[in-house]
């Protein structure tokens, strides 16, 4: 017994003694499952062509990243946070509370947002007025009024769209590709009716929840996190429609397909050139005070920097990524580079 | 008479009701039993179907020729500078030669693509393992890309038009001419056991999380095993009965039904908040489960000892042994096996477990292989969780395949309870 209890004692003190010390030696990042798989793809490729260890990431969602990230300065937090959304005012007022008072955005590349369906049914061309109509809570009537969204069916409303239930699978709120689907894609639709344009000067709160309120009487379907699940839904019933990010339609071309959104095609091209509407950028950011205390952070910045990278054929785009045009990566980069001049 | 006859037809009619409803009740058990089997051969067949091509890898054979201008330019013959150089330009070297008409830049990164970005890696071992091959050709097998594993495997039909394949014309001519020179293979994937992490998946293996679940369960069984039988021992032989000892006991049978994202809530803001503990570490994840399993192998540990009858412990105490003498040497011996088998279930249990871990951060891309429960790890079905995820379909596969492992571990854990059982344990 005496044994035992001795192994133990010294195991809780181990373990307590371990905790308290140990610098850390290893990159932690968090954030957004949108640029989770380019941000490992770098990680990866980092750890293996130099001496430094593969970061660590964690796939949080963009507002949980912030929430890490901004916790405050110090080797238990975070050193780089991922977002498929610009940072909001109220989290860098969250991040200077707890002292992280620097912090520096690079942005990544784009990404474009689709809806598509099996390919055993009919390609959908839709305007993003229709989309808006077909998802939104309330819509205005004949008269302008706003009522509860009527439409049932796709030809509701407009003749030219297919004579079926309206059924589009897509991301719950939590998801920062519901966000960018929402300003995107419904505010795109929603600002082209002039009475709700109008709105937004005089009632902005008012506006936002009108082009931004997702239906939810069945016909708008939160099917989680996993993206993968819609589009198995999706070949199980050629009537639905499913919103995810390109690079999973990229990945199943051969069971689904997008739908044109105001003429477009969701194709590579198209997002890298903007002609397609719904695409967003995709951003990451760094603590600058953490730069020099845990090592390899600018050479690991370095490598998402390289045009072997991010570049126009970088490997990021074989996962899907949609690369800036040359300044703008220029301009980043250089940003990044003065952050080493810097420290 | 006929009294005696009616009662006698009665009794005849109640039963042939009694029996047609015996009868009934036992076709609605095995009913119900062929239902859960169908269940189980359902999930089993989906998953073994997408999963069994995981364990296999298709490789491509090469000639590639170890160019000492590009392995090593200075000619030191130096490890260190070695170790960086792009071997990566003598892989596309070889497949240029071996495809001499591509000459257009688009169709060459094409041409790249068939080969795995791990192919360098594997010539830079090579070198580093003996450095007398530089300057040779040599023939090596190296890992085809996922695309290619997966058009090898069949996955992408190769009749479909080509705008509707996720894999063009050109890449299955190339595929088919090295299927033609006997160059293409596929092999047991051992890699898939003995690397870590990967977003590519012909590279993603499943050892990282393995050794993760082992170092988790280490941690979660040496703090879990002994706590709870000395727990339960005190609460069965020693502890008064009164209302706190009930109040106790209400509240280990409590613990058990909590949801397990509670214990990962209940770790954060403890294990890690409160005593620094690293984040991502098998450590804390061992001690959350350690705390989700506790009331699973007191409870168990507590049956096991009431079981034993009374008349060995007042023989022990009867010829002077103290009670915890006889606690010690007699009681717990032959509780052991029903102990041993409530700890194996409480394991499997924490050995599936993912909701707790997310809060402490073990919910993770990490590539390197853990090697001590400080270092920060994935488990199991974490690992499952991860790749599920993952938009390229050649995970898909891998994702089964883990699963298969995962479940051949819990099979393993519970038959091997089932067996303790069956073995070591006596009916009184």
């Amino acid at each position: 017994m005496s044994l035992k209890k001795t192994l133990a004692v010294a195991a809780l003190a181990s373990v307590v003694a371990a905790g308290a010390a140990e610098a850390r030696d290893q990159i932690r990042i968090v954030g957004s499952s949108t640029v989770y798989p380019f941000a490992t793809a770098v990680a990866e490729t980092f750890g293996k062509t130099t001496n430094f260890k593969t970061p660590i990431i964690e796939s949080t969602g963009s507002g949980g990243g912030f929430k890490l990230f901004c916790a405050g300065v110090g080797e238990e937090h975070a050193d780089i946070t991922n977002a498929s959304r610009a940072v909001k005012k109220s989290e860098i007022e969250r991040c200077a509370e707890n002292g992280v008072k620097e912090i520096t955005e690079v942005k990544v590349g784009y990404d474009g947002i689709v809806m598509a369906n099996s390919k055993s049914g009919k390609r959908m061309e839709i305007t993003r007025k229709q989309i808006f109509l077909a998802l939104a809570k309330d819509v205005p009537n004949a008269e302008g009024k706003l009522v509860a969204n009527p439409y049932q069916k796709w030809s509701d409303i407009d003749p030219s769209l297919p004579d079926f239930k309206i059924e589009v699978l897509g991301p719950p709120p939590t998801s920062g590709t519901r966000d960018a689907f929402a300003e995107l894609a419904l505010e795109g639709g929603c600002k082209q009716f002039p009475d709700i344009k109008a709105l937004k000067k005089s009632d902005k709160k008012k506006y936002k929840a009108v082009c931004h309120s997702v239906r939810e009487d069945g016909a708008y379907i939160d099917a989680g996190e996993n993206d993968n699940l819609i589009i198995q839904k999706l070949n199980a019933n050629p009537d639905a429609f499913g919103v995810f990010g390109f690079s999973f339609l990229d990945q199943n071309s051969d069971t689904v397909q997008g739908s044109l959104i105001d003429g477009k095609e969701p194709l590579f091209e198209a997002i890298a050139d903007g002609s397609y509407p719904v695409s967003r950028p995709l951003f990451f950011y760094v603590k600058n005070a953490h730069i020099g205390s845990v090592p390899g952070i600018l050479e690991y910045l370095a490598e998402f920097t390289n045009d072997k990278a991010w570049g126009d054929e970088g490997y990021l785009t074989d996962k899907g990524l949609i690369p800036m045009p040359t300044e703008e990566r220029a301009k980043y980069k250089a940003a990044v580079q003065a952050l080493g001049a810097g420290s | 008479m006929t009294e005696l006859k009616e009662s006698m037809q009665k009794a005849h009619a109640r039963l042939k009701k009694r029996r047609a409803a015996e009868k009934r009740f036992k076709m609605f058990g095995v009913g119900a039993l062929a239902f859960a089997f169908l269940c189980v051969l359902m999930l089993f067949t989906s998953i073994i179907s997408n999963g069994y091509t995981g364990f296999k890898q298709s490789y491509i054979q090469l000639d590639v020729v170890m160019d000492e201008t590009v392995v090593d330019p200075d000619g030191s013959r130096d490890p260190a500078k070695m170790m960086f150089s792009n071997y990566n330009a003598l892989v596309k070297t070889a497949l240029k030669t071996k495809f001499p008409d591509v000459t257009n830049r688009r169709d060459k990164r094409k041409l790249y693509g068939l080969i795995s970005s791990s192919a360098g890696y594997d010539l830079r071992d090579m070198v580093l393992d003996d450095p007398s091959i530089i300057g040779t050709t040599q023939t090596v097998w190296v890992m085809a890309s996922d695309e290619v594993d997966m058009l090898i495997k069949g996955v992408f039909d190769r009749t479909q038009p080509e705008s509707t394949r996720p894999i063009t014309n050109d890449e299955i001519a190339w595929v088919e001419t090295l299927e033609k020179e006997n160059r293409v293979e596929k092999r047991f994937n051992t890699n898939f056991f003995t690397a870590g992490d990967s977003r590519e998946p012909e590279q993603a293996g499943i050892q990282g999380a393995l050794v993760g679940s082992a170092l988790t369960m280490l941690v979660t069984l040496a703090l879990s095993f002994p706590l709870g039988v000395m727990a339960a021992i005190y609460l069965e032989e020693f502890a008064p009965k009164n209302k706190f000892t009930y109040l106790v006991e209400v509240n280990i049978n409590n613990l058990a039904a909590v949801p397990s994202i509670v214990f990962g809530l209940l770790g954060l803001a403890i294990f890690l908040n409160l005593f620094g503990m690293p984040r991502s570490a098998p450590v804390a994840g061992g001690m959350v489960l350690a705390l989700m399993t506790l009331p699973t192998i007191i409870i168990a540990a507590r049956a096991a000892l009431k079981s034993i009858p009374p008349s060995i412990m007042e023989a022990a105490i009867g010829v002077g042994a103290s009670k915890m003498q006889a606690v010690f040497h007699h009681q717990l011996p032959l509780a052991l096996p029903g102990i041993l088998t409530g700890t194996i279930i409480g394991m499997a249990q924490a050995l599936g477990e993912t909701a707790p871990l997310l809060m402490i951060g073990m919910v993770a891309f990490i590539a390197d292989v853990p090697s001590t429960p400080f270092d920060p790890a994935t488990v199991l079905p974490v690992q499952v969780y991860l790749w599920a995820d993952s938009p390229e379909r050649a995970f898909v596969e891998k994702t089964s395949a883990a699963i298969m492992v995962l479940l051949g571990f819990l099979i393993t854990m519970n038959a091997l309870a089932v067996l303790l059982r069956k073995k070591l344990e006596r009916r009184w």
